[in-house]
């Protein structure tokens, strides 16, 4: 239920407690608007986080409907678009994230589909 | 110039609204523009061109026609875009931050993508409408929009957002001009055509015989008229330009007035007057023949008469052409310091086609002459005849509807009837056409010269004797006779002895004539005796008949004074005084 309110404030911040292999993952997810597409992004990655992620990561949602001039800085196209922004390189993981195994990959949490 | 485009524009505009794009020469090929408020497809191979079309659509519009425009490139950044069209003279940053423009770069980096599950490009329409709503854009440029093919894996979507895309487009009413790829046997690798149907243009770098030549050509434009022929464009350090086609009408203006050509005897050849403004003369003729001496003495000419004339040398340097005419007593170089003639050269191979028409363009858009002369022409075509003629009918055209009178001189190959039947694809764009070949004779090769069409004019039908000195060009009338055209010393000795036989005919005749004048002097000498005889005779007749005459008055006197003698006493008186008279009658 947070999530969904989440999509109204710009920021959501996951409980950073720093576990395990110790580093913070900064997030951002870019969507346009309540869309289904949105909220089910949002959903998935609320959840991915939750299993994976516990405690060491940070979250932005960014509406780019409120404010557009955000899209440049960091490339966004396709709508939804997560970007990890770090640890670098960027990453960018587009869709509503429903291919969970895609999004480890794409976040570099699965080591096993070829992550590095 | 530019009102004028924008008033062709505005004469179809009940049709279809155009933007005018203020690209040199694409207005009038496209009577007015790109459709306003309507997607285009500017398309070509790399490398053709179409970048630099879609930015100076960019740039024109922000700066002519206040419409400012978003260029979202997706390609190049936009600080590589700025540099490159730098050279063009265009400052996109000084642009942008006027807010004339909006720069809009679009990194698709396909590696560091993820897709996992649906998506849309949402995220492009809010960009292109954060970056519209900025300035107020009226044009959008999308360079180049396919490369989101490459971004991403889901081209079924992606057909179906830039389809979105256009219609997007064109409900808000954006002027674009959008990039594409030439694809294999398709005017665009993605088809994009499919989704634009209002108009397509197809841009062309082709390399021929080491020369690059670059086309363009309205594949489509939805409702209007244009030329669908290729049509030869270029881009320089000025921008693209695309060169203006032949016009369909042939509704030049014509003048009755005449230039001289700059020597006596070809004004002569031609009604004493020379040619006509405006027109078009060529000289043909093998190599040496003076060709280039009757182009120069046209320039100093037109330059006598304080007339402005551009001189394009093709195969000499200034410097050396205008030594060498020197030679024939033609300073050309006074009026190049006057400033009324332009003298420029350049290597004909150096570059295409279409960059040697642009050059004369821009000169004459410069120097403004009445007068062009073009030495020689066919050095601007190594082989290529088409194309020559194709050239020579768009700068023919160009000059004529300026009123610029153009001399050009051509090199021909050969020595016979052929050269003139070579030439005759050029002959209909040629209105005064001069022949010069050379006649070898007696171990000499002499110049001949001749007229072999002016339209509009008698003009003479003599071939003459090209003869050039210190004082410049004569055309000498060539010994005609006995079936043959004799030029040079064979002339001459010709003429000699012509001469030496008309002083024995004149010898001969004074004799003659003194002879007669002899006879006739005789003959009037004895008219004269016999008229002074038959005087005398006639003297000697009249006294004989006077005495006669008096012998017979005597006569009858006598008779009478015998008679009063006799009798009555009134002819007694007359009788005393007749008696003395008649005493000497008696003996």
């Amino acid at each position: 239920m947070k999530a969904k309110t989440g999509l109204t404030s710009n920021k959501v911040k996951a409980n950073a407690n720093g576990k395990a292999n110790g580093r913070l993952m900064e997030l951002r997810l870019y969507v346009a608007g309540q869309t289904p597409k949105s909220l089910t992004a949002l959903a998935n990655l609320k959840k991915i986080c939750a299993e994976h992620l516990e405690g060491r990561y940070k979250l932005h949602v960014i509406d780019l409907l409120k404010t557009p001039q955000l899209a440049q800085n960091d490339q966004i196209l396709a709508i939804p678009t997560l970007v990890r922004k770090l640890p670098e390189p960027i990453r960018k993981i587009i869709g509503d994230l429903s291919d969970q195994n895609r999004v480890l990959v794409g976040l570099n949490l699965l080591e096993t589909e070829g992550g590095k | 110039m530019r009102k004028n485009r924008n008033g062709n524009g505005s004469a179809s505009a009940e049709r279809l609204e155009k933007a005018p794009t203020g690209i040199a020469g694409f207005d009038e090929v496209t009577s007015g523009g790109v459709p306003k408020g309507r997607p285009t497809i500017v398309c070509g191979g790399p490398g053709c061109g179409k970048t630099m079309f879609a930015v100076e659509f960019l740039v024109r519009g922000a700066t002519e026609y206040n419409e400012p425009g978003v260029l979202m490139t997706f390609e190049e950044t936009s600080e590589e875009m700025a540099k490159n069209v730098a050279s063009l003279g265009f400052d996109l940053k000084g642009l942008a931050e006027r807010k004339k423009v909006v720069l809009e770069y679009v990194r698709i980096e396909p590696a560091e993508i993820h897709e996992t599950g649906e998506y849309d490009l949402e995220g492009l329409f809010i960009r292109l409408q954060h970056a519209v709503d900025r300035i107020g854009a009226k044009r959008v440029v999308l360079d180049t929009v396919e490369a989101i093919f490459s971004g991403f894996g889901n081209t079924g979507l992606l057909r179906a957002e830039i389809r979105r895309l256009f219609r997007w487009l064109k409900d808000r009413r954006l002027t674009t001009v959008v990039t594409a790829e030439k694809g294999d046997g398709s005017l665009t690798r993605y088809g994009l055509e499919e989704y634009v149907s209002d108009c397509v243009i197809f841009l062309d770098h082709r390399v021929t015989d080491q020369i690059s030549t670059r086309r363009m050509r309205v594949v489509k434009y939805r409702g209007a008229s244009h030329v669908a022929d290729e049509v030869p464009f270029l881009i320089d350090e000025r921008g693209f330009s695309v060169l203006p086609s032949t016009s369909m009408k042939l509704n030049h203006v014509v003048s009755n007035e005449r230039v001289s050509s700059g020597v006596a005897d070809l004004d002569e050849m031609l009604e004493g007057k020379g040619f006509y403004r405006g027109s078009t003369v060529l000289v043909s003729g093998t190599a040496g023949t003076g060709k280039s001496t009757l182009a120069a003495h046209f320039a100093q000419q037109m330059c006598r008469d304080g007339e402005r004339c551009l001189y394009v040398a093709l195969e000499e340097s200034p410097a050396q052409a205008t030594r060498n005419m020197k030679s024939v007593g033609v300073d050309l170089e006074k009026y190049v310091r006057k400033g009324l003639l332009r003298f420029e050269a350049w290597r004909p191979t150096q570059s295409g086609l279409e960059m040697h028409l642009l050059q004369i363009h821009k000169l004459v858009e410069q120097h403004k002459p009445t007068a062009v002369v073009i030495d020689p022409i066919t050095n601007l075509l190594l082989g290529n005849r088409n194309e020559l003629h194709s050239m020579l009918m768009r700068l023919i055209d160009f000059l004529k509807t300026k009123q610029i009178t153009g001399f050009f001189t051509a090199l021909t190959s050969g020595r016979n009837k052929e050269i003139e039947e070579s030439d005759v694809g050029i002959s209909s764009l040629i209105d005064t056409w001069i022949f010069a070949r050379d006649v070898e004779l007696n171990g000499e090769r002499n110049r001949c010269i001749y007229v072999l069409k002016s339209r509009g004019m008698a003009h003479s039908n003599q071939v003459r004797e090209f003869f050039m000195s210190k004082e410049g060009i004569r055309l000498l009338p060539v010994y005609v006779g006995s079936g043959a055209v004799l030029t040079g010393s064979a002339r001459l000795s010709q003429e000699a002895r012509e001469r030496a036989e008309n002083v024995l005919r004149q010898q001969t005749m004074v004799e003659q004539r003194r002879v007669l004048e002899g006879k006739r002097k005789a003959l009037e000498a004895q008219i004269e005796a016999m008229r002074s005889e038959f005087a005398q005779e006639e003297a000697r007749v009249a006294l004989v008949t006077k005495q006669e005459e008096q012998r017979e008055r005597d006569l009858s006197q006598d008779m009478l004074e015998m008679v009063s003698f006799r009798g009555g006493a009134r002819q007694g008186k007359a009788g005393v005084r007749n008696g003395r008279v008649g005493d000497g009658h008696e003996g």
